[in-house]
């Protein structure tokens, strides 16, 4: 049984909000789902599968599909922080191929920025009932420390510097510049992101990505469907999902969920690292992308420094272009959660609808890879594998 | 140590440690199926599932796993991963120390820091 070739991203909208004071989260959801309608050819009716994750207002779809007055056979509000998009539309093909929906709509949206949520520097609220909420809130854990803590450890085992960490956020701006959407759309250098104000040590502000409101969903449907319309067919071919978590406190914070959802994955699609024409990578923060880099077997493990350095991830330039509208670094990073975006860019170059100075040539293979809340503590991982048919 | 600590919820599994706490001594959770300790403390191991863990007093030492100081927070702290002399890493803060000097590998023992309204929680200091 798998899910190779069963379903295909049919539609795909990025709502161009950065900042959206004026809008209710729901209504944000909303716009999203007709906009990936419009781009799919298809209307609200035809939507039986729903799919959403810990954004939607409400506990689970119920409140989602009462707003947008969704007639449903089957919903999924399976929830992995950021990476829930990018594990919804595997979701979405394993409901598909088992008969249990035909058009499947996911739907992601925040305005954490209208929010004023200082995301990354202040502790989240816990739920006291989460088992480890008493072995480290006490110690000021925040999303910014969590990470740079990961980067911390990645340095002193294998090496890697702040430069080669720039370099990831380098090649972002680079992408950006061409994105009239992205919120930071200036080109960086190595020296502007080391010595940017040091937030967590190693970790600066140009390490961190922003803080954006906005959203974006994405049409899966039957094959049957995305044959009669009129849009290049983008087939899913593979996937993978995982927890990585403390493990009793035996554990590696240079090691990512990907080490386990990307070779799920890959083995899926019956294709290998090198084969992957464009990817999509978290970008929470640098070190985000690095470790997932490396555990997706792009390169060999803790050699993750020196592949991103020297404009390796910058498209047309390098071998490995990434996050070609600017990632979470530059672009956006709706509701605090980056995997929906991943997977839309993701789309885009498979459809060959990238910007054309980002746009990778000749792309038929492209990979979009998410985790969700802190590769410091306890994280989810979701692999997508994408072909243009 | 400025910073105001926040009070760690004690629980029906966790309360003996926190109480010991209060006393200065620093327990860990051990299964006595495999022998083996594990942190967080829970009242199943997550090695060997067996419900039978006892605590102990710990030796109080350990190195440093990985840190980072939060360098945007008014107050600058050290967030830590500890590895204990008895096997485990446990996050914790580093205290009375220079931030800068702080290495990876560096020697360190327990100390206990008040927390608001809460029991004392296990931070370290360079020794």
């Amino acid at each position: 049984m798998t899910i190779r070739g069963e379903a295909y991203i049919a539609g795909a909208y990025e709502h161009p909000t950065r900042h959206a004071p004026d809008k209710t989260a729901a209504q944000l959801h909303a716009e999203v789902a007709l906009g990936a309608l419009a781009d799919a050819g298809l209307a609200r009716a035809d939507v039986d599968g729903y799919f959403c994750a810990g954004d939607a207002p409400g506990p689970g779809p119920a409140s989602m599909a009462e707003y947008l007055n969704l007639k449903l056979r089957h919903v999924d509000s399976t929830e992995l922080g950021g990476a829930s998009y990018v594990a919804l539309a595997g979701h979405a093909a394993q409901a598909i191929a088992l008969g249990k929906c035909d058009v499947a709509l996911i739907t992601l949206a925040g305005r954490p920025r209208s929010e004023g949520v200082a995301t990354g520097t202040t502790p989240r609220v816990r739920d006291p009932n989460q088992p480890e909420a008493a072995w480290e809130v006490p110690y000021g854990l925040t999303t910014a420390n969590g990470y740079a803590m990961c980067a911390m450890r990645h340095m002193h085992q294998y090496g890697t510097t702040s430069e080669q960490l720039a370099w990831i956020k380098v090649a972002a701006s680079h992408h950006a510049q061409h994105n009239p959407h992205a919120m930071l759309p200036e080109v960086v250098t190595v020296a502007d992101v080391v010595n940017s104000p040091m937030i967590a040590d190693p970790l600066h502000r140009l390490d961190c990505c922003v803080i954006s409101d906005g959203g974006g969903a994405l049409i899966v449907v039957r094959p049957e469907i995305a044959k009669s319309l009129n849009r290049p067919p983008v087939k899913i071919i593979g996937a993978g999902e995982t927890v990585k978590h403390l493990a009793g406190g035996t554990f590696d914070l240079t090691t990512s969920g990907a080490a386990r959802s990307g070779p799920a994955a890959f083995a899926e699609a019956g294709v290998a690292p090198a084969d992957i024409k464009y990817v999509s990578i978290y970008d929470s923060f640098t070190i985000t992308a690095l470790l997932q880099i490396e555990d997706l077997g792009f390169c060999a493990k803790g050699a993750g420094g020196k592949f991103v350095a020297d404009g390796n991830l910058i498209s047309g330039t390098g071998k490995l272009p990434f996050n070609t509208d600017g990632g979470g670094l530059c672009n956006n990073h709706p509701a605090n959660r980056g995997g929906m975006t991943k997977v839309i860019e993701a789309v885009r170059q498979l459809r060959g609808e990238a910007h054309p100075a980002v746009q990778v040539k000749n792309c038929d293979l492209a990979l979009a890879q998410g985790t969700g809340m802190q590769l410091g503590t306890r994280h989810c991982s979701a692999t997508l594998i994408l072909e243009r048919k | 140590m400025t910073r105001n600590i926040p009070a760690p919820a004690a629980t029906v599994e966790t309360q003996k440690f926190w109480d010991a706490a209060r006393g200065g001594r620093f327990l860990l959770p051990v299964c006595t199926a495999c022998g083996k300790v594990h942190w967080y403390p829970r009242a199943i191991c997550p090695f060997c599932d067996s419900g039978k863990i006892e605590w102990r007093d710990a030796s109080g030492k350990g190195t440093i796993y990985t840190f980072s100081v939060m360098r945007r927070a008014k107050e600058p702290y050290a967030i830590a991963y500890v590895t204990l002399a008895e096997g485990p890493t446990m996050m914790t803060n580093i205290v009375d120390c220079d931030f800068d000097a702080l290495r990876i590998g560096d020697k360190v023992a327990v100390v206990f820091e008040d927390s608001a309204n809460g029991p004392p929680v296990p931070m370290f200091k360079p020794v």
